[in-house]
Parts: structure tokens; C-alpha cells; sequence
């Protein structure tokens, strides 16, 4: 088989993931464009060790360690635990905010900070001043919760 | 052995066929306007390249895609689905207002990475024939005599996701009950 073809393939599903990733406002719709662009990955690793693992007939330097599956199927437990972690991290913000809309998550946003109407952080008050996006943003769901 | 693009082998027409499929469920997972029907359409992508894998010689990972990706990785997205109460209908909302800015992105890199990987592939063949490479027992040996190491410590990357994310979702359940 020419290796073009999973390598083009690989390339426009990469793409295509690209553009979910973009373009889509649901957080879940954008993980599921992340595992796209993760499968894309997949299929090139697996196209190029079936490549390398059969030049090793012939006296090109060849791959004996079966890199390439052995790290599709690492790549494809961390994706498992990824999408775990990340609908996780999805719910905890619906939980708390009532809406998994991306464009509507801006509270750590430089710029409506200091406009003073920080989007739909009025709930929330100066709890969005905590910086990181992960912990600081539960925290501020938390006491968001709490003052409700 | 004799190699062109003018003729085709078998292998190759079917993973240009399956490939077609693959390619286009995935636009269409991206771009519809039904959220349950983007995961339905994920699954028919997964599925076709679980096929792939499959004529790359790659059995192994092959069903380990169908297990973990279809089995399990879309289950949970259609959970995430359900518990954010995403409608089944039409949601107009589903795109976000760069939809152009994004189409934009994706169209150039498309070209760039297509141009640069057919320019520098262009002379080089996979031989699918002779012993499959991708068997359970080729990859269990490699996998158990020369990625002992990393394998153990993903053992333990997937114990700290689990331990995560029964810390992130139980969390809102203990406050739930102290109010």
C-alpha cells in the first residue's frame, strides 16, 4: 500500500477535528473533535510502524520495538483517561454554571475584568480574580454555590 | 514487486473506500447541528478506523479501538450529553459565531499537511504481505519485553484519572447533602 493514502487520510481527519475544535461552542462536541484529531494521530503511528516494521527485511535501518503500536495503545489509554477527567471537569461546570457553552465561560477574561462587567460573572463577584483556569474556576463555581 | 498509482491493489481500494466513509462521517460529526447525532456519527468514524487498522495489518489495536473508543469513550460522551441536558433536536447554537475564522484554519492546514505528506511520501510502499506485524502475540511480546516500563507508569496515570475524576464528580455530591 502506498503510504499516502493513511498519511492524506490521517492529515484531513486531523483537520476535520481541527475545525470541530474551533468551531463548536458545547464543551462536549469539542472533546469529541480532541479524540478526532487523537485518532488521526493513531492512524499515522500505526500506518508508519507497519512501514518501518516491514523494511526490516531489507537492509534499510529498521524498527524492532514495535514503537509505533506500542504508542497508539498509549496514546489511546491517555485519551480514555482524558475523556474521563475531561466530561468530569465538563459536568462540575455545568453543575455550577447551568450551561457547557465555552463562548459563555469567560470569567478569568483580561478584558472584562477590567470593563468592570466581567460577562456573566456577577455571581460570582472578585472570586473570579483567581488566576488558573482549572481549580480557580471550580473555586469560583464553589462559592458561586454557596452564595446562592 | 511492481508499484503504481494507475494500478491499484485491493488493499488499496479498500482503504480508499473506508477511508471515504471515515472521513466523512467525521465532517459531518463536526458540523451537524444535533449533538446526539455527532456522537452517533463519531462512532461510525471510529468504527471505519477500526477498519483501517485492520488493513494495515494492525488486529490488535484494531479491537482494542472498538473496545475502548466505541466501547466505552462514546458511551460516556453520550453520558456527558445526557447529564448536560443537551437537546435532541436542532440546537442552532451548536457552532460558535468563528465558524468562518475556523473553516479558514482548517482548509489551509489541510492543504499545507497534504501537500508536504504526498511531497515527501510520494516514492515510499507499506508490504502488507508476508507475517502480520500487529498479531496479539507480536504485540503483547513487544509490548511486555521492551515497554514494560511506560506500561506500568500509564497503570498508574490511569489510577490517578480514575482517582480524579471521583474527586471532581463527587465533590458537588457531599455539598449537595449539607444543604
Amino acid at each position: 500500500m502506498h503510504l499516502a493514502y493513511p498519511a492524506v487520510l490521517s492529515a484531513l481527519l486531523f483537520c476535520t477535528g481541527v475545525y470541530g475544535v474551533l468551531a463548536r461552542r458545547n464543551a462536549i462536541l469539542v472533546l469529541m473533535s480532541v479524540e478526532l484529531m487523537l485518532n488521526a494521530v493513531n492512524l499515522n503511528l500505526v500506518a508508519f510502524d507497519a512501514w518501518l516494521s516491514r523494511a526490516a527485511r531489507s537492509a534499510l535501518p529498521h524498527d524492532t520495538l514495535h514503537s509505533g503500536q506500542a504508542l497508539t495503545l498509549f496514546t489511546i489509554a491517555i485519551a480514555a483517561a482524558e475523556i474521563g477527567i475531561g466530561l468530569a471537569i465538563v459536568l462540575a461546570v455545568y453543575r455550577n454554571r447551568g450551561t457547557a457553552d465555552i463562548d459563555r465561560l469567560r470569567d478569568t477574561t483580561e478584558r472584562g475584568r477590567t470593563d468592570g462587567d466581567g460577562g456573566d460573572g456577577g455571581s460570582d463577584g472578585s472570586g473570579a480574580g483567581a488566576g488558573s483556569a482549572g481549580p480557580g474556576g471550580t473555586a469560583t463555581g464553589e462559592k458561586a454555590e454557596a452564595t446562592a | 514487486m511492481s508499484h503504481g498509482f494507475l494500478s491499484p491493489t485491493g488493499v488499496e481500494i479498500a482503504f480508499v473506500l473506508v477511508g471515504v466513509v471515515t472521513l466523512g462521517s467525521a465532517i459531518v460529526s463536526v458540523t451537524t447541528r444535533r449533538l446526539v447525532h455527532a456522537a452517533l456519527w463519531l462512532v461510525v468514524a471510529l468504527g471505519g478506523l477500526a477498519v483501517e487498522y485492520l488493513l494495515l495489518t494492525a488486529e490488535f489495536i484494531a479491537w482494542v479501538q472498538v473496545l475502548i473508543y466505541i466501547g466505552s469513550v462514546v458511551v460516556l460522551l453520550l453520558f456527558g450529553l445526557m447529564l448536560t441536558r443537551a437537546p435532541i433536536g436542532r440546537s442552532p447554537d451548536a457552532d460558535s459565531g468563528n465558524r468562518g475564522v475556523a473553516l479558514g484554519v482548517a482548509v489551509a492546514a489541510a492543504a499545507a499537511l497534504v501537500w508536504v505528506v504526498v511531497d515527501a511520501f510520494r516514492t515510499t510502499w507499506i508490504e502488507l504481505d508476508g507475517a502480520s506485524a500487529g498479531t496479539t502475540k507480536a504485540t503483547g511480546e513487544s509490548l511486555f519485553q521492551h515497554w514494560v516500563l511506560p506500561f506500568e507508569a500509564l497503570s498508574v496515570l490511569l489510577l490517578a484519572a480514575l482517582v480524579g475524576a471521583i474527586v471532581l464528580s463527587r465533590k458537588r455530591a457531599a455539598e449537595g447533602d449539607e444543604r
